[in-house]
């Protein structure tokens, strides 16, 4: 287990105690970048956020696992690559597939490292442009009885940040096909598809919808006075809250303490 | 240069330096003048062997020594009140200076050059110039929290400015978001002036509690010496004297080699186990390695310390075994730190970094002998007292002067100028006026370049481009952040380097109290031409003189900062560009103030009287004129102006606030009505008869000590009671108008947001895609 972050760790405010008895694991290499963020965001949702370190060779009683953005290693060979042979990794793959169905939440590295881990299907590669982009997003949620969507409506528009440089996603036509028709494209970009992606897929999930991956960045739009609606990506009127992205967090909360959805 | 062979190398050591006092060494090659080569045999009292001359070469060069500044640079400290000092943890001479937030809480900043790398090659350059100022963060003790990135470059229709543009731009963005700092904020000018020499300037921020607060020094006898990070290569070797000491001359072979290449997720996995060791309390003194690599860090970690040190420079991990001594000695290599730690702690130093995989290299240990020695295989191949290497190298009174032309470049005024020919007057010239502001390159939106930029982590970024400061949360319990700006205006410098150095302070410092914020510390990047011009010397007096003045009259201490100087194309510099960083404090970054409005109905205030001053303007520079009068400084104004956007921010008397400053009026309300998306209709009757100015001034003058803020109606009463009892020059300009999608001045032509924004943000990727 690693230590808890130095600087800017967020006090865990359990407002109720039947969410803070879920505990999610954050997942950090070196070279993982939003961890800090994603533990905040589990926090801020309610829920009990718990380190785990990409050496780790047990998950321990986590409920949960998110493994946030970054660059995993430098991401020098292939984003994710690497990653996806970490000692911690089987035993997510493992548990991912598991009947248990542990909820794993990719994003961005995270997403990578999931195709990699081939826990979810198809690959990312380079923007179509060749530039990291740093930009709020419109998303679709396309399916909202995944592990992590279920606290949205289908149809509903959110804005979260996007920000990479490997973020295009792509994957043959039989793959493709597959995902629209077993409803597994999740996410969708709205209005700009700002990196090339295949069918504007921005996230997708496994066959069971306990494993979801995403290019955007939930994590970032979690907290009022710090999101989107407030910190604004330089394109004025995107709209959008700066919780939009809260929904997830929440959303796995309810998968593991059961709700009414 | 020696007869005595060892195992890999001849080497060249003390004894033999003894007995082979005539030896010829390449002291020119290595940038030093014959005088300073009489110093070291003097200091020493024989000849220096080839790693000693190697270690003071690059000590001693312009950018380690600061030779040609120094003189005048003791002002900051001078110059310096007891009031000033109140927040000041660290001043100046440590890796970057320390201010007290409150709370336990301390915060580190420091701005510095790497301009002359990033025109070599501009990817590492600037990649390597954010690696290198985030060490300098982290050797204080703290974390990291963002990064900015002051950028000037040449022409923007220039054939070569868009290979450094886009080198730059990809480097900070590809090291910077490696990282996890969010990058947020910093400048962009295009000026033919930097062509051959573009400003590359990268600023950190870091934060820390009280009792974390590291410095640079070896202490204790017989604690260890250990080398850690990335391996030791031959990248930049003698990058600090050569290359930043030097102008560029075509003559000369290609100095590539020279530039160093960055490693940011060995960087970001050093930030991490540095931080695990600080909070272990694993190290007694820290030390980046960056100009002048192991030759500046066992010199100042010495001679800061108890003085002595004795290192085996064969026990350093290399990337490439042919180096040799001096070489080592002298390598540039990014991604290295170099730290003290007792005896006791060698173990679970060692867990730390085996933890994160990361490499290191016991060098040896503290003694009291007063000397740093440095043996290859046991061999004594530098025996030498460290202060004389770090601290006590050549200080030179260059001598400066008031440049002959100065006068003639001072009554050279805009108004009445062959340039001012058709002055736009009349609603149709007017508007496309300011259209044609908007899209200019300096004044046009920096998106194409802020948007490669991760703003996002960290998740406390509570401020960034385009508004006036970048705001970053500090403490999440209670809100308690920071604010930071950096400015310069090359052309103010050069019509007049005193006041032009002290309107960027001013600039700086009104943007941070735009933002809401109580400005506290400043870091200062002094990009010059060479010192050895007078007139260039005496630019560099003078910036330095105004600068200290100013901080005095606003009563907030330089904490620390860089110079670069020699950046010029043969004899011809760039305009004197003084960097100023100014970072202040929210208690609540909730309180934060953006720069545009939103609600309509909002009553838009001017707040500050506008002058007929357009020398050296945005708009004299777009019609090709450089020359009279920068615009008036008036600090107390700055002061009383900084009071009231502070205080309105604080008790929720202002929404939007924006300051004036470059492109002025007509500016800020195209950006404040950007930024949301949300137009406005003015009236500017009061200011232009108050005041005595046309429309055409009221739009374009550049006079300082002016905002514009937007004033819930609630609140208009009580804020114009405050600017007034303040006796603060303020007029109701106008209204947010959200249903107009237009900009509606009275006398000019209605501005529809969709064409605005279209022209400002069409014009850098019409350049560079």
């Amino acid at each position: 287990m690693t230590e808890l972050p130095l600087i800017g760790e967020a006090v865990a405010v359990a407002a109720n105690p039947r969410l803070a008895g879920a505990k999610i694991g954050v997942v950090t290499f070196p070279g993982t970048l939003d961890d800090r963020d994603a533990a905040r965001a589990v926090r801020l949702a309610g829920g009990t956020a718990v380190e785990l370190w990409h050496g780790d060779t047990e998950i321990g009683d986590v409920d949960a696992v998110v493994i946030p953005g970054g660059f995993s290693y430098g991401d020098y060979l292939r984003a994710g690559a690497i990653a996806r042979f970490a000692p911690l990794m089987s035993k997510i793959i493992d548990a991912a597939n598991s009947d248990a169905k542990l909820p794993v939440l990719g994003i961005c590295n995270g997403f990578q490292i999931l195709t990699e881990s081939h826990l979810l299907p198809g690959s990312m590669i380079k923007n179509d442009h060749l530039k990291f982009l740093c930009r709020d997003q419109i998303l679709r949620v396309e399916n909202s009885n995944t592990a992590w969507t279920l606290d949205y409506e289908a149809g509903q528009e959110i804005t979260i940040p996007l920000k990479n440089q490997d973020g295009q996603y792509i994957a043959d036509d039989k793959t493709l096909d597959a995902l629209e028709a077993e409803g597994r494209v999740v996410f969708r970009y709205v209005g700009f598809n700002p990196n090339g992606s295949r069918r504007d897929i921005a996230g997708i999930s496994n066959a069971a919808g306990n494993v979801v991956g995403l290019m955007p960045h939930p994590e970032h739009a979690v907290e009022q006075g710090f999101g989107p609606e407030t910190v604004l990506s330089g394109s004025a009127g995107v709209g959008g809250t700066d919780t939009d992205g809260l929904g997830f967090f929440t959303s796995v909360l309810t998968t593991i303490v059961g709700g009414d959805k | 240069m020696t007869t005595e062979t060892t195992k890999k190398f001849n080497i060249d050591t003390v004894e033999n330096a003894g007995k082979t006092p005539k030896t010829d060494l390449p002291w020119a090659e290595l940038g030093l003048k014959r005088n300073e080569f009489d110093e070291i045999v003097k200091v020493l009292g024989r000849r220096p062997t080839g790693a000693e001359l190697a270690m003071y070469s690059v000590m001693w060069s312009e950018h380690c020594s600061y030779k040609s500044s120094k003189n005048h640079l003791r002002q900051f400290g001078e110059k310096v009140t007891e009031e000033m000092k109140k927040d000041m943890l660290v001043g100046i001479g440590e890796n970057a200076g320390v201010t007290n937030l409150g709370d336990g809480w301390a915060v580190t900043f420091k701005i510095e050059s790497h301009n002359s790398p990033s025109f070599v090659e501009p990817y590492q350059g600037a990649a390597t110039g954010i690696g290198g100022i985030v060490r300098d963060i982290i050797s204080m003790g703290a974390r990291p929290v963002a990064v900015m990135d002051p950028l000037r470059f040449g022409a923007i229709d220039h054939p070569d400015t868009a290979r450094v543009m886009h080198g730059a731009v990809a480097g900070i963005g590809g090291y910077g978001n490696s990282l996890g700092l969010p990058n947020i904020g910093g400048e962009m000018v295009f000026d033919s002036v930097y062509q051959g020499n573009p400003l590359v300037n990268a600023l950190a921020v870091g934060v820390m509690r009280h009792e974390d607060i590291r410095l640079a020094n070896a202490s204790g006898k017989g604690n260890k010496v250990v080398l850690f990070g990335a391996r030791t290569g031959g990248d930049g070797i003698g990058g600090a004297s050569v290359l930043a000491s030097e102008s560029f001359d075509d003559t000369k072979p290609s100095k590539r080699p020279a530039v160093q290449v960055g490693d940011p997720f060995a960087e970001k996995v050093l930030i991490e186990c540095c931080l695990e060791l600080f909070k272990g309390s694993l190290v007694e003194g820290i030390q980046d390695l960056g100009a002048a690599g192991i030759s500046c860090a066992t010199s100042e970690l010495a001679s800061n310390g108890d003085g002595g040190m004795q290192v085996e420079l064969t026990s350093v991990l290399l990337r490439d075994p042919t180096l040799t001594p001096g070489e080592i000695l002298m390598s540039e290599s990014q991604e290295r730190m170099m730290a003290v730690v007792t005896p006791e702690n060698v173990e679970a130093f060692e867990a730390v970094m085996d933890k994160w995989a990361v490499e290191y290299s016991w060098l040896g240990e503290v003694t009291d002998t007063g000397r740093l020695i440095i043996t290859w295989e046991g061999d004594v191949i530098v025996d030498v007292d460290p202060r004389t290497v770090a601290h006590d190298g050549p200080v030179y009174d260059r001598p400066f002067a008031r440049p002959e032309w100065q006068d003639s470049v001072q009554a050279d005024t805009f108004t009445g100028s062959v340039q001012d020919a058709g002055r736009p007057a009349g609603p149709a010239e007017l508007a496309k006026a300011v259209t044609e502001l908007v899209a200019s390159p300096n004044m046009c939106s920096k998106s194409w370049i802020t948007n490669q930029y991760d703003r996002y982590v960290g998740g406390n970024t509570s401020m960034a481009f385009p508004d006036d400061a970048g705001v970053v949360r500090v403490d999440e319990e209670t809100g308690l952040g920071v604010a930071l700006a950096t400015d310069a205006n090359g052309r103010y410098t050069y019509l007049d380097p005193y006041h032009g150095a002290q309107l960027a302070l001013a600039e700086a410092y009104r943007n941070v109290a735009t933002a809401g914020a109580i400005p506290m510390a400043v870091s200062d990047c002094l990009n010059f031409g060479s010192p050895e011009d007078p007139d260039v010397m005496w630019q560099l007096a003078e910036a330095i003189r105004g600068l200290s003045d100013a901080c005095q009259v606003l009563g907030i201490p330089v904490t620390g900062g860089n110079v670069s100087l020699y950046n010029q194309t043969g004899t011809t510099p760039i305009h004197p560009s003084p960097v100023v960083a100014v970072l202040g404090k929210l208690d609540d970054v909730a309180r934060r103030t953006p720069s545009g409005w939103r609600e309509d109905g909002q009553a838009i205030y001017l707040l500050g009287t506008t002058a007929a001053e357009l020398d050296g303007s945005e708009w004299a520079n777009m019609r090709g004129h450089l020359g009279g009068q920068p615009p008036k400084v008036d600090l107390e104004t700055e002061r009383a102006l900084g009071e009231i956007l502070i205080n309105a921010s604080r008790d929720g008397m202002i929404d939007a606030a924006h300051d004036l400053s470059e492109g002025g009026l007509a500016a800020v309300l195209v950006e404040s009505s950007l930024r949301y998306g949300v137009g406005a209709r003015i009236a500017l009757q009061d200011v232009m008869d108050r005041d005595g100015v046309d429309l055409f001034t009221a739009l374009f003058s550049e006079s300082q000590g002016r905002a514009v803020v937007g004033v819930p109606r609630s609140e208009e009463v009580r804020f114009t009671d405050m600017c007034t009892a303040r006796g603060f020059a303020h007029t109701r300009i106008g209204v947010v108008d959200a249903a107009s999608g237009a900009l509606e001045i009275n006398g000019v032509e209605s501005l529809s947001l969709d064409a605005l924004r279209e022209a400002h943000e069409g014009t850098l990727p019409k350049y560079f895609g």
